[in-house]
């Protein structure tokens, strides 16, 4: 861990998470701090994404469950439970790896398409059942009501302290996707990604390895579903389980450079950049989704190193500090 | 010499075809030991049911002491046996040292990273890669790949090596460098099994050699045995050339 500390990138994600803390900070911006809370929560969905996609080369269409899943046992444990916001957060994400990891042992015995397919199913059959779950207000979903702020310090406050806490699940997130890389494990994952048969005969022990790394990908997603639907103050099941997020963390781990670090977090930052401009423009309103299926085609054909790809090749030096 | 690797009546079956049948052999420690036969006389098929890739139908294998029946691939790795593949595998988009950093890592020593570094570029040294080291493994010639299937195997530190057809497709310069390369494999105290076409290279190497037809055991003994053994002459090498070419070697 301490070797970690003397790397260049360890400092440079430090950096990028006091710049989401001070910016807004400063200023008592509040605008600009929804637009970084939404790009906080790019970041975490597509980094963790990306260690599925990345690293070890499966491509996971219904990394929304997770965060779907954790919104509802977050929302369900303070609601119906009066559980404070911190430990209903954790207790979701926990609840959400577990199930991970039991599904992820079955599923990833499936590859390539036939992997990505059941994933969408997950998805399906998850969203299925908070439909008919009674204590989950079935379709309706759950509505908070608004002393749950309270606790927090009032409402105004209480957006502080959650748009606080989702930079922080973001910078987890970054570190997670560096010290797997540059782990032991992470060399596992990246030669699965790369020809799984060959890892498993060099000793790879590749079922654990995927079922952990599917396992590990659903942790922080959970938590960033649980603070985003406790903000909303409501989940309902089509919000929690929306594929077009799921599609849309896809192109930004592409759009920046699967596999890595860096190029998911700016490919995460600069798509919702350019979704908040289409979204607010008159003209492109809920245009965003032609957008990024277009980005993705473009990026599969032309650019399938991403914007890390094209930076790695243009300033091959980059790659000695970024990761 | 003890038995390393000790195959007992391991038989694979592929639908209607036999692949292997009743099989038994062993591979003596320190021994290099070939593996001859015509095209789809099983021998790949038996690396693979060695290393779990395939389960035998029936049939026992036993390396140092453990049974590996049934084992998957990575537990294999673990016990210390590690192959080279005849089409080879690289891990494409990793450098030449990383992909044997997997092999260190997650062999038969399970080393950490840093350790594993050490431990491939030694393996990197060994297969006369040095100065690929840094190259993405897609980026290497043919013979430059086949050698990294070796420098991946070796670095996983193991006490069997099985080399799959890793002289088809080099010139006869390559070839050479490549039999000096598995010389000073078996020189640091490595058993090798090993699969070659290119018979004079084989007889050379071996000290024993076991030939397979359809499936099953022909012969048995040292390469000018073998070379000698009517049986062989017959059914497999047939051709009177090739007859000639061994008797030249042995």
């Amino acid at each position: 861990m301490l070797r970690l500390l003397r790397r260049p990138f360890f400092w440079i994600i430090a950096l990028v998470i006091a710049v989401f803390v001070l910016s807004p900070w400063i200023g008592n911006d509040v605008e600009l701090r929804e637009s970084l809370l939404l790009a906080a929560l790019y970041i975490t969905l597509a980094s963790n994404l990306n260690l599925m996609l990345g690293y070890a080369g499966y491509i996971n269409f219904g990394s929304i469950v997770f965060f779907g899943l954790g919104g509802y046992i977050c929302v369900w444990l303070v609601n119906s439970y009066q559980w404070p916001l911190i430990p209903s957060l954790l207790v979701a994400a926990v609840c959400v790896s577990a199930l991970a990891l039991f599904f992820g042992l079955g599923i990833l015995r499936l590859r390539g398409a036939f992997f990505a397919l059941s994933t969408i199913g997950i998805v399906e059959a998850v969203q299925a059942f908070a439909e008919n779950f009674t204590p989950w207000g079935g379709s309706s979903g759950i509505y908070l009501s608004s002393s749950i702020f309270l606790p927090l310090g009032g409402p105004a406050r209480a957006l502080w302290v959650i748009y606080f806490l989702m930079v922080a699940v973001m910078g987890l997130s970054l570190y997670l996707s560096y010290f797997i890389k540059t782990s032991k494990f992470g060399l596992g994952l990246l030669a699965i990604g790369q020809n799984e048969d060959a890892a498993a005969i060099l000793g790879v022990p590749t079922p654990f390895y995927k079922a952990l790394v599917y396992s590990a990908s659903a942790f922080l997603p959970a938590i960033a579903g649980g603070l985003y639907f406790f903000k909303s103050a409501f989940i309902q099941p089509s919000d929690a389980f929306d594929l077009s997020l799921s599609t849309e963390a896809l192109v930004v781990a592409m759009l920046g450079g699967q596999g890595t670090v860096t190029g998911v977090a700016l490919g995460a930052y600069l798509y919702e950049e350019l979704r908040g401009y289409l979204l607010t423009s008159q003209t492109f309103s809920n245009f965003q989704l032609v957008i990024a299926g277009a980005l993705l085609l473009l990026i599969v054909l032309f650019f399938p190193g991403g914007l890390m790809g094209f930076i790695y090749s243009r300033f091959p030096r980059t790659q000695k500090v970024l990761e | 010499m003890t038995a390393l690797l000790d195959v007992q009546k391991v038989g694979k079956r592929f639908g209607g075809l036999q692949a292997v049948r009743d099989l038994s052999f062993e591979v003596r420690e320190g021994e290099i030991l070939g593996l001859i036969g015509p095209n789809g006389a099983g021998k790949s098929t038996l690396f693979n049911l060695v290393n779990g890739v395939f389960i035998p139908d029936s049939g026992r294998i036993l390396f140092a002491g453990a049974d590996l029946t049934g084992k998957r691939p990575y537990e294999v790795a673990r016990h210390g046996l590690a192959r080279t593949h005849q089409i080879v595998q690289p891990l494409t988009n990793m450098t030449v040292l990383e992909n044997c950093m997997v092999g260190a890592c997650f062999g038969r020593e399970n080393l950490p990273l840093g350790r594993a570094r050490e431990v491939a570029r030694e393996a990197v040294a060994v297969a006369g890669l040095e100065d690929r080291a840094a190259t993405l493994a897609l980026h290497l010639t043919i013979a430059g790949k086949k050698r990294l299937e070796l420098a991946r195997a070796l670095a996983a530190q193991p006490k069997l090596l099985m080399l799959d057809e890793v002289l088809a497709g080099l010139n006869p310069t390559e070839v050479e460098h490549m039999i000096g390369v598995v010389r000073r494999i078996r020189e640091r105290g490595i058993t090798i099994l090993i699969i070659e076409h290119l018979m004079q290279a084989i007889m050379s190497l071996s000290d024993r050699i076991v030939v397979l037809n359809f499936g099953q055991k022909l012969a048995e003994g040292a390469p000018a045995e073998v070379a000698r053994d009517p049986q062989v002459i017959e059914a497999y090498l047939g051709d009177p050339k090739l007859a000639a070419e061994l008797h030249g070697s042995g």
